[in-house]
């Protein structure tokens, strides 16, 4: 696999010389965020079911077999549906909110390693791009909820700002913990940090996992998902930011929330759960592509979020920002401390 | 510096939350209520300005749409009042039958609550959970009067007819195999008694569902415990009745303390709160569900060893059998008059007042001596609860609005009447 990797990238270079890298980069890009993009369609189709599962109805069945076109049908009315702009909106930041909010959602992609050297960019702070780039998404919703001028959008706006900014703290805090373990900011050694050999354990999520469980849940906050979906606080404030969004507007905010849930399964695999590492490092599983367990792992993530959307109700906004900076945020400085002290020591096996 | 205002929310009558239409004008700061300002009316019908031109009988479907939560709870409180204005005794099976269907209806009513403030504040599933039971009961409803919903079972008298022998089947279809019919169907051997009986059999395991879900989860906790908290004086004051004064700890359940039909023979208990808060007034009513699972056992168990008529035998009020009308001319004329000129209600005034799921429900109705009334006056629960809505929310934050909302359980059709 590699081996012809390498050759096309010969031959691309000796047919087309300088051409040949932003070529080869583009056709990365493209094989990155198609699969993501379908991976989206289909994990909204996996929502409808899993939710349907546990709310004893059968969800989506009639487009398609059990359902399987209904994303494209979906899609497709999206598509087509008529743009409502509100005759009071500011027009130009309309249209550009819903670009702002999916266009970090996939730029942080960039960095993700999905296999021993898969990744589109090997960048050594890649952590701190993955960082800028996630806080990033919070413009395009406060841009919706304002360039909308309507007051349910407003407040959902407001809330989304707060709720992200506060938990991008104990997120960010989490993060340090793994680049102390790790050494490294690049996401590739941060995996490879955790393969001493012992499979499972040599994942970080074992030193780290209050550092995992804040993560994740600061995840499902930063990705507006319940029980954290403040933002749009359907019983309260009617859609919240995307209120008055109609059409491909909306339907980009959603490709952003979805694709900013895979990217945090993604990155709490790479980070805690050992990426492409299969989880005990013996003949049968480490035969399997590390694809495929990368896959997996983002997986078994997804569905978290989806079972957490079934299962909790929805916080107060003033109960988030107390959990985030009260509980959230100490807890993580705390964990900082003790993990950099027991680094010292010899008890540290990571 | 710029004017710091207040900012001005319209909360319905299009909203999510609003439980039907009602519109809330809501003056926040920030996250913060300051003042709400409910409008109501949206939905006025002039129900009792109706009732003043139609005949006695012909007002009764008018009565399930005034809370269609909980349908036959309202044509109760009114054929009481039509019955104590005729000085008529119900018989004992009809007394029974009304009791079994009102705490089928309380049921059914708080199970649409539950769901719909589960949702209101986020948690999704528990409006499907509980739906699933609805259907249940719902199918109890066709059973006995052929409508899921506006049953009009209840008449002066008694009831319209007696138990079903058989309950409908489900049949197959092309969304259901043969394999799912025979497992819908099981249940649905024997009458309409078993059918209940093994509804009160399960139930209490779908109530511990719930609570598993909810009771003590924190989340859920953190949003009721605490909100929209009413003393037991200021309840009392703001004329609050049923789940909503008990919650705030207040001993009072009419079919305990003005017991009507046979709920004086009834074993079961009235939960009471201590807070006062939304979480107790939560508690009270899956406690209520509990408590007329218990009535209905005890409903089913006496239907089945006392059969009976269910309707008087005064051919004044109640019509004559179909057969005896198509031979006899005497019950011919009985049957024109009843269903043309209907009834006449010796002059007086009553009130009559339910225990309905929601509080008090009461029918204060005035009689010339005619065929209809000369004035109805509708006495809704949700009316009087609405009105603290101001009392309750303020101080709250936007969030905690629609679950006061929740707790309240609004239903447009009896406040606006």
């Amino acid at each position: 696999m590699m081996e012809l990797l390498q050759t096309l990238e010969q031959t691309g270079q000796n047919l087309l010389g300088p051409l040949w890298l932003p070529l080869w980069t583009l056709i990365k890009i493209v094989v990155i965020v198609a699969p993501i993009m379908g991976s989206v369609a289909y994990l909204t189709l996996a929502e409808r079911k899993i939710l349907g599962f546990m709310q004893v109805r059968p969800g989506p069945n009639r487009v398609g077999y059990w359902g399987l076109l209904q994303p494209l049908a979906d899609g497709i009315k999206l598509l087509l549906k008529e743009i409502i702009i509100p005759s009071s909106a500011n027009k130009f930041l309309f249209v550009a909110a819903p670009v702002l909010a999916l266009m970090p959602a996939l730029a942080a992609w960039a960095v993700v390693p999905f296999g021993d050297g898969m990744e589109l960019a090997n960048v050594n702070a890649g952590l701190l791009y993955i960082l800028a780039m996630t806080s990033l998404g919070v413009y395009g919703i406060i841009i919706a909820g304002w360039a909308s001028n309507s007051k349910y959008a407003f407040l959902g706006a407001l809330r989304s700002a707060a709720q992200i900014i506060s938990y991008e703290l104990a997120m960010g805090f989490a993060l340090v913990c793994v680049l102390l373990a790790a050494q490294s900011m690049n996401l590739g050694d941060i995996v490879r940090g955790q393969s001493h050999g012992y499979g499972l354990l040599g994942w970080y999520f074992i030193p780290l996992f209050p550092m995992f469980v804040v993560y994740f849940i600061a995840g499902v906050a930063e990705t507006n998902r319940a029980p954290f979906d403040l933002a749009e606080d359907e019983a309260t404030i009617v859609a919240g930011f995307h209120t008055e969004y109609s059409g491909m507007g909306f339907a980009l905010f959603f490709l952003a929330e979805y694709a900013n849930m895979i990217l945090i399964a993604a990155l709490s695999s790479v980070m805690f759960l050992g990426g492409w590492l299969p989880p005990i490092n013996i003949a049968p599983f480490n035969m399997i592509p590390g694809l495929f367990w990368m896959l997996g792992k983002m997986s078994f993530m997804l569905f978290l979020f989806l079972w957490f959307r079934a299962t909790f109700p929805r916080y107060r906004y003033d109960q988030l920002m107390r959990l985030g900076w009260k509980v959230f945020i100490p807890l993580t400085l705390v964990w900082l401390v003790v993990v950099a002290a027991w680094m010292q020591t010899p008890l540290w096996l990571w | 510096m710029a004017e710091i205002k207040n900012y001005t929310i319209n909360f319905g009558p299009q909203h999510p939350a609003a439980h039907g239409v009602l519109r809330l004008v809501l003056e926040l700061d920030g996250e913060v209520v300051e003042r709400a300002d409910p409008h109501i009316g949206l939905l006025h019908r002039a129900t009792e300005k109706l009732a003043e031109h139609k005949t006695f009988l012909q007002n009764v479907p008018y009565m399930d749409r005034l809370d269609y939560v909980s349908m036959m709870v309202n044509e109760h409180a009114y054929v009481m009042a039509i019955e104590r204005m005729l000085g008529i005794e119900v018989p004992i099976r009809a007394q029974y039958i009304r009791v079994m269907f009102d705490e089928i209806t309380r049921i059914l009513n708080h199970l649409l609550w539950l769901g719909a403030s589960g949702i209101d504040l986020g948690a999704m599933t528990m409006f499907f959970y509980t739906f699933r039971e609805r259907e249940d009961l719902l199918d109890a409803y066709e059973a006995v009067s052929g409508a899921r919903m506006h049953a009009a079972y209840y008449r002066p008298g008694g009831v319209y007819r007696d138990l079903p022998e058989s309950m409908a089947h489900y049949k197959e279809s092309k969304v259901h195999s043969a394999a799912d019919i025979k497992r819908m169907n099981a249940n649905r051997q024997g009458s309409l008694l078993d059918f209940l009986e093994d509804f009160t059999n399960r139930f209490p395991t779908y109530v511990d569902e719930y609570e598993t879900l909810l009771t003590d989860n924190r989340i859920w906790k953190q949003r009721t415990v605490g909100i929209g908290v009413v003393s037991p004086e200021r309840a009392l004051a703001l004329g609050f009745t049923g789940p909503m004064l008990r919650g705030s700890g207040v001993v009072w359940d009419l079919r305990k303390k003005q017991p009507y039909e046979v709920y004086d023979r009834m074993d079961f208990d009235i939960p009471v709160g201590v807070e006062g808060d939304c979480y107790d007034r939560y508690l009270v009513r899956i406690e209520e569900m509990r408590q007329s699972n218990r009535i209905i056992k005890q409903c089913i168990e006496w239907l089945r060893k006392n059969p009976g008529p269910v309707m008087v035998e005064n051919f004044k009020i109640a019509p004559p059998k179909r057969a005896a009308m198509k031979e006899n001319m005497e019950e011919l004329i009985h049957h024109f008059k009843l269903f043309t000129e209907g009834m006449h209600v010796p002059e007086g005034e009553v009130y009559s007042a339910v225990e309905h799921p929601k509080g008090e429900f009461g029918i204060y109705l005035v009689s010339d001596g005619a065929n209809k009334p000369y004035r109805m006056k509708i006495r809704a629960p949700g009316f009087a609860h609405l009105s603290a809505l101001d009392e309750m929310t303020r101080g709250h934050m936007l969030a905690d609005v629609v679950a006061i909302i929740g707790t309240q359980d609004i239903v447009f059709g009896e406040v606006d009447r």
